[in-house]
């Protein structure tokens, strides 16, 4: 039995400083993932998602050049790429997803540039690579009090505008008839929706934040109808791939000697395995999703 | 800037250029914003694992195309569009990342995959390119009209006999081969931002399809020559040319479209 733990848990597991640092902030961004990834797929914004995050790397970029904290860097970014999308405010759904697409294309081109930049004059080839794919192992312990502030505001702001939210994501219309300020619940939604990539794109990376986000809540939403259940049922399934991500990450060390293999790698195929668990489910979770918008209930 | 290396790469250049228009016109009549951002992305990872096992990067550009089109219908048959197309990229960059990390080659490698590298294009690389972009050019005039009637109004197309899944499925395949020729040069990031910019902006221009797709190909083709001349001046990625260019574009588009209504406004108010 000991012989066994010992073989999952490779020696120094639990005393590394850098794995604490990327279970804490992993766990974070997963949590926060989770929860707003639920709104986001009822809201159909998956796309809104996966481009925040792709234009946030240009963020990262950025700081790697100005050498300050890569949190700010993929924040500013991040938010900024919210406020665009939403000034330009496109209500037809198709129209939305083009100026996403052209935002999305001028923000990672700037990426490129800014890459560009900093192989240039750091020579640090590594920047692409933890930008775009993550450094789970390479966050700095002093994220940690910052990044657990943001995860809790964003929880805390879930819970208190939790039912204008869901009710103005299943049905806006409804939500307007209601009194509920659609318009503000959206550009919230989009604040936080900013806010997790950023979370998240530090520990898997920009262009993979997208498993973080939509993953564990694709999955949980073929579990429950339920809005509430399903949040509970992401985060513990987020939660779970990224820390056991980090764990299969830290024995592959012995896998291939002197090389270990991408945190991200682990995590996302976790996450899709747990997807594709979710729809052996019967018949129930199968009917129940292609509709999720008429039938998630409050 | 158009010494002997730098040919190959303006003929390929010029190849994609035309592919990502005429494709383009339908991304953007159809609403597949998305699946044109992934479909490049979710074919990166064959470049790896071609360079990781020693075969021609092409093969396994092609092989991911179709895995990612595979993800995309099949998952889309239980779940919503964009979440289907969302669980396709992540796993299939997740795939990506190892076979970037074992491959060794992983910081170079993955700048010139996402990035684009113009200036490695030999003369080999060409005939490949042709015949690809001959075939996904020459399916979308064969399949012209149903594709069209189809984007326009599904109801319609069905009512005509033409299956919706069959045509989506069709369309998708399109866009892979496009993707995985246009890849290499342009990079997986804005292979995208090629098919969008120029096609959004002939779009606002016009309503009358061939007109439009004219015009496409041909600001896709000023845009790709510009970014390419641009990069081989300023040494900056070509990329970053690409994506901004196309977002300019459909920022001249949109004030073109803006202007033109508030002439037809001024001039109804003239009339009375």
């Amino acid at each position: 039995m000991s012989h066994l733990i010992s073989a999952i848990f490779q020696p120094g597991f639990f005393s590394n400083g850098p794995v604490h640092t990327a279970m804490i902030i992993g766990g974070g961004a997963a949590v926060v993932s989770a929860c707003i990834g639920v709104f986001t797929i009822i809201r159909g914004q998956s796309f809104a998602g996966h481009a925040l995050a792709d234009v946030s790397s240009a963020g990262g970029a950025a700081s790697f050049l100005l050498g300050v904290n890569p949190m700010f860097g993929f924040l500013g970014m991040a938010v900024l790429a919210a406020s665009a999308m939403e000034l330009i405010g496109v209500s037809r759904a198709r129209e939305r997803d083009l100026v996403t697409g052209i935002v999305l294309g001028a923000g990672l081109g700037l990426t490129a540039l800014l890459l560009y930049f900093d192989v240039t004059s750091h020579s640090t080839t590594g920047a692409a690579t933890s930008v775009m794919f993550g450094s789970m192992f390479g966050v700095p312990a002093s994220i940690i009090p910052a990044a657990l502030i943001i995860a809790l505001a964003v929880i805390l702001l879930v819970i208190i505008i939790y039912r204008p939210l869901l009710l103005s994501s299943l049905d806006s219309t409804l939500a307007a008839v209601q009194g509920i300020n659609v318009r503000l619940t959206g550009l919230l939604h989009l604040l936080m929706l900013s806010l997790a990539v950023t979370l998240s794109a530090m520990t898997i990376g920009a262009i993979l934040s997208t498993a973080l986000l939509i993953g564990p809540a694709a999955a949980a939403l073929r579990l429950t109808k339920r809005a509430g259940t399903a949040i509970c049922l992401a985060a513990l399934i987020g939660v779970g791939a990224t820390w056991g991500g980090i764990l299969l990450a830290y024995d592959s060390y012995n896998w291939t000697p002197g090389h270990g293999w991408p945190v991200s790698f682990f995590i996302v195929s976790i996450i899709f395995v747990v997807y594709l668990l979710t729809g052996l489910r019967g018949q129930r979770g199968r009917f129940a999703i292609p509709a999720a918008n008429s039938l998630v209930r409050l | 800037m158009f010494s002997s290396f730098m040919v190959n790469s303006w003929i390929v250049a010029t190849m994609v250029a035309i592919v990502a228009g005429v494709t383009g016109l339908f991304v953007i009549i159809r609403g597949n914003t998305f699946a044109a951002h992934t479909l490049p992305l979710s074919t990166f990872p064959g470049a790896a694992a071609a360079k990781l096992i020693g075969v021609n990067e092409l093969w396994g550009l092609l092989t991911f195309a179709v895995l990612g089109v595979v993800g995309i219908s099949q998952l889309g048959r239980h779940q919503r569009n964009d979440v289907a197309t969302a669980l396709t990229l992540m796993t299939l960059l997740g795939l990506g990342t190892l076979f970037l990390s074992l491959s060794n080659e992983y910081s170079q490698g993955v700048y010139a995959l996402l990035f684009g590298q113009v200036l490695g294009v030999s003369r080999g690389e060409i005939a490949p390119v042709a015949l690809i972009s001959v075939v996904a050019v020459g399916l979308i005039i064969l399949l012209f009209r149903p594709l069209l009637l189809n984007s326009i109004s599904p109801d319609l197309g069905t009512a005509r006999g033409i299956s919706n899944r069959r045509v989506e499925l069709l369309f998708l395949a399109i866009l892979g081969l496009a993707t995985a020729m246009a890849l290499p040069v342009v990079g997986a990031l804005l292979v995208f931002s090629l098919m969008l910019g120029p096609a959004s902006t002939a779009r606002l221009l016009t309503d009358q399809p061939l007109r439009a797709l004219s015009l496409c190909v041909g600001i896709a083709l000023l845009t790709v020559w510009a970014a390419l001349a641009l990069s081989y001046t300023t040494n900056w990625p070509v990329g970053f040319f690409v994506g901004g260019l196309a977002a300019l574009s459909y920022g001249l588009g949109r004030g073109w479209a803006w202007v033109r209504a508030a002439r037809a406004i001024h001039e109804v108010a003239a009339g009375r």
